[in-house]
C-alpha cells in the first residue's frame, strides 16, 4: 500500500532538513572547496556551537538560535587561531595535504572527547516558543522546528553568496582559490584572506549547530554522522560552489528523508555515506565542477 | 621455530601464576601493535592515509562470528578467513586509489567504515544493533582463555612486524617508498605503481582483520559501535605517526608506549580521559615532531 500523504511528507520534510544541511556545509565549501584545506574537524565545531547554544539556553533562557548568532564572533575567533597554526605547521613547510588532515582529524577527536568528559554522553537538548509547534498545509505537516532552521540556512546561503560575489574580500577569497601568487602580486595577503575565510567557516559551523540543537538533542559524537554528509554535499556540490552546495544539500535532505520513510532511519545514514562514495569514485568534480 | 617460541611461551605462562589482568591488557596492547603495523605498510610505506581502520578490524571480527554461527569454526580458521575477507576489501579500496588520491582517498575510507556499519547493524544474522553474544567453550589449551588469546596474539604480532619487515627490506619497500614520494615519477621510472599499490593495500586490510578476528572471543558481545569503533581510527594513526611511520620499528614502538599508556590511564583516571590523551599526543606529535620518535633518534644521532 502506498501512501502519497506520506510521499509528500517526506519530500517537505526532507526539502526542509536540505536548507539545514546546508548551513552545515556552507563552513566546508569554503574551507575545502575553495581553499584546500581539509577541515574533517568541521562538524567537532558544530557540536561545539551546538553545546553553547545548550549552555546559554539551560542558564540563561535564551533563545539558541539568537545565541548562535551572538556567538559567531567567538568563533570567527577561535576558527582564526586554528588557521594560524595550520599555516604556522604545515602550509608553510608545504606539507599540508595528509599531515594537515591527521591534525584536523586529531583536533575532531579532542573537541569530541573534551565535550563528552564535561557533558557526559547523554542527549541534550534546548527549549524555545517555536520547538514542537507546526503548521499544517492541506495534509503537509511542516514542523516549525524544521521550518527555522530551514530559513536560517537559507539566509546563510545568501549571505555566503553576496560576501563571496560583492565585496572586496570575498573576491579576495575566490582570488585566493584560483590564484595566491597573482593575488600577492596583487598587494593582498593569502595567509590574511585566508585567516578571515576560515574564520568565517567556523562562525558559520557554530551558527549550524544551534540550529543542530534546534531540531534534535545533540551528544558529542552526534559530529560523525555529519563528517559524510558534509563532505558528500561539498564534493556534490561540486567544491566551491555556493548555489551547487545549496542543491546538493536538498538533493541528500530529500533522499535521507525518502529512505527513513520507507525503509527505516537505521539505512539513511547509509545514504549520504554512500553518494560520497560513489560521487568520488564514480565523478569527483561533482555536479557542478568548476 | 616462531611457533615453537610462542607455545613455550605459553605454556610458560600458564604455569606461573600472574594477574589475569596483565592477559586482558597485554592482548589489547599486542592487538595494537598489528593494526598500527598494518596500517603503517598502506600509510606509511605507500603514503595513503587509512581512515577507515575500524571497517577492516571490524570485518574480520564479524567474519569470524558469521563463520562461529554456521559453522563452530575454530579460532585458527576464523584468523585465517578474517584476514582473507579483509584483504579482499583491501584489494577493493586498493583500486578506488586509481581515482582517488591524497585527502580524497581518506575521506572515501572513512566513508566505506560508516556503509558497512550500517550494512551491520542491518544485517541480523550476525546479531544486528542488539549485538552477538558469544557463549566461550572451555579452552583448549593453557587452561584459561586470557593466557590463551594472549599468546596467540603474541603469535600474530610477531608475524605482522615480520611481514612488514621484510616488505619494508626489499625492493617492493623501496617502489612504495617512491610512489610515496612522487606517484607520477615513479610510474615514469617503471615502477609497477598499481600493483604495488594494490600489494599494500591488501597487505594491509589482511592483518587488520586478523586482528579482528579474536574479538569475539576476548570480548564474547560484539556490538557495531564497538566493533566498529571511531578509536581504532585515531589509534591506528596515532600510533604509528607517534613511532615513526617510515620503517617497521615506528608503529611497534608507537602502539607499546601509546597502548600502555592508555591501558594506564583506563585503570587510574578514566576510558575518556584516555582517549583524550590520544588525540593530544597526536596533535602534538603532527604538529612538532612529524617524524615520530625514531625520526627524533636518528636527527639526534645524525648530530
Amino acid at each position: 500500500m502506498f501512501s502519497w500523504d506520506l510521499l509528500a511528507n517526506a519530500i517537505v520534510a526532507g526539502m526542509l532538513l536540505g536548507g539545514f544541511y546546508a548551513a552545515v556545509s556552507l563552513g566546508v565549501s569554503l574551507t575545502f572547496g575553495l581553499l584546500d584545506i581539509v577541515n574533517i574537524a568541521h562538524p567537532a565545531f558544530v557540536i561545539l556551537g551546538a553545546y553553547a547554544a545548550y549552555v546559554m539556553n539551560s542558564s540563561y533562557g535564551l533563545d539558541p538560535i539568537l545565541t548562535g548568532v551572538m556567538l559567531t564572533p567567538v568563533f570567527y575567533g577561535l576558527g582564526a587561531g586554528v588557521y594560524r597554526i595550520y599555516y604556522a605547521s604545515f602550509e608553510r613547510r608545504g606539507e599540508e595535504s595528509l599531515r594537515g588532515l591527521v591534525f584536523f582529524f586529531g583536533l575532531l577527536f579532542i573537541i569530541e572527547v573534551g565535550l563528552s568528559l564535561k557533558y557526559g554522553v547523554d542527549y541534550r537538548l534546548v527549549e524555545a516558543a517555536y520547538i514542537g509547534r507546526s503548521i499544517d498545509l492541506g495534509g503537509v505537516g511542516i514542523a516549525f522546528r524544521l521550518l527555522v532552521p530551514c530559513v536560517v540556512g537559507l539566509l546563510m546561503t545568501l549571505a555566503l553568496y553576496l560576501f563571496l560575489s560583492r565585496t572586496f574580500y570575498g573576491r579576495a577569497v575566490m582570488g585566493v582559490s584560483q590564484d595566491q601568487v597573482a593575488l600577492r602580486l596583487m598587494g593582498a595577503d593569502p595567509v590574511r584572506i585566508k585567516t578571515i575565510a576560515f574564520g568565517i567557516g567556523i562562525a558559520a559551523a557554530s551558527l549550524a549547530g544551534a540550529l543542530l540543537i534546534t531540531i534534535s538533542p545533540v551528544v558529542p559524537s552526534t559530529d560523525r554522522d555529519y563528517i559524510g554528509r558534509v563532505f558528500a554535499i561539498t564534493v556534490l556540490g561540486g567544491l566551491g560552489s555556493i548555489g551547487g552546495t545549496l542543491v546538493a544539500s536538498i538533493i541528500l535532505g530529500i533522499a535521507e528523508s525518502l529512505m527513513a520513510t520507507f525503509f527505516g532511519p537505521s539505512w539513511s545514514l547509509a545514504v549520504s555515506f554512500g553518494i560520497l562514495l560513489l560521487a568520488l569514485a564514480v565523478r569527483p568534480a561533482g555536479l557542478f565542477g568548476r | 621455530m616462531v611457533g615453537a617460541a610462542v607455545i613455550g611461551l605459553g605454556i610458560l605462562l600458564a604455569k606461573l601464576r600472574i594477574n589475569p589482568y596483565i592477559y586482558f591488557a597485554g592482548y589489547i596492547v599486542l592487538q595494537y601493535v598489528v593494526i598500527a603495523t598494518a596500517w603503517n605498510v598502506l600509510g606509511g610505506y605507500a603514503g595513503y592515509v587509512n581512515f577507515g581502520t575500524p571497517a577492516f578490524f571490524a570485518l574480520g571480527a564479524y567474519t569470524a562470528i558469521f563463520l562461529i554461527e554456521a559453522f563452530e569454526a575454530p579460532l585458527p580458521v576464523l584468523i585465517v578467513a578474517g584476514g582473507l575477507v579483509s584483504a579482499l576489501l583491501g584489494l577493493g579500496i586498493g583500486y578506488l586509489t586509481l581515482r582517488l588520491k591524497g585527502v580524497f582517498f581518506s575521506i572515501a575510507t572513512f566513508a566505506l567504515s560508516v556503509v558497512l556499519q550500517t550494512l551491520i547493524i542491518n544485517w541480523e544474522y550476525v546479531g544486528g544493533a542488539k549485538g552477538f553474544t558469544l557463549i566461550r567453550p572451555p579452552a583448549p589449551f593453557f587452561g584459561n582463555w586470557g593466557v590463551l588469546l594472549f599468546t596467540v596474539m603474541v603469535a600474530l604480532a610477531v608475524v605482522t612486524v615480520l611481514v612488514a619487515r621484510s616488505i619494508e627490506r626489499s625492493w617492493i619497500g623501496r617502489g612504495l617508498a617512491a610512489l610515496r614520494d612522487n606517484e607520477e615519477a615513479a610510474e615514469c621510472m617503471g615502477v609497477p605503481t598499481l600493483r604495488l599499490k594494490l600489494f599494500a593495500t591488501t597487505v594491509s586490510g589482511f592483518f587488520l582483520g586478523v586482528a579482528g578476528a579474536p574479538f569475539p572471543y576476548y570480548v564474547t558481545y560484539v556490538e557495531p559501535s564497538s566493533a566498529f569503533n571511531l578509536d581504532y581510527a585515531v589509534n591506528a594513526l596515532a600510533m604509528p605517526m607517534i613511532g615513526g611511520t617510515t620503517t617497521w620499528l615506528g608503529p611497534m614502538i608507537g602502539a607499546i608506549l601509546l597502548g600502555t599508556a592508555q591501558q594506564i590511564a583506563t585503570v587510574t583516571i578514566s576510558s575518556e580521559l584516555n582517549l583524550l590523551i590520544v588525540g593530544v599526543v597526536l596533535v602534538l606529535f603532527v604538529v612538532l615532531a612529524p617524524e615520530g620518535l625514531t625520526g627524533l633518534a636518528r636527527r639526534l644521532r645524525g648530530r
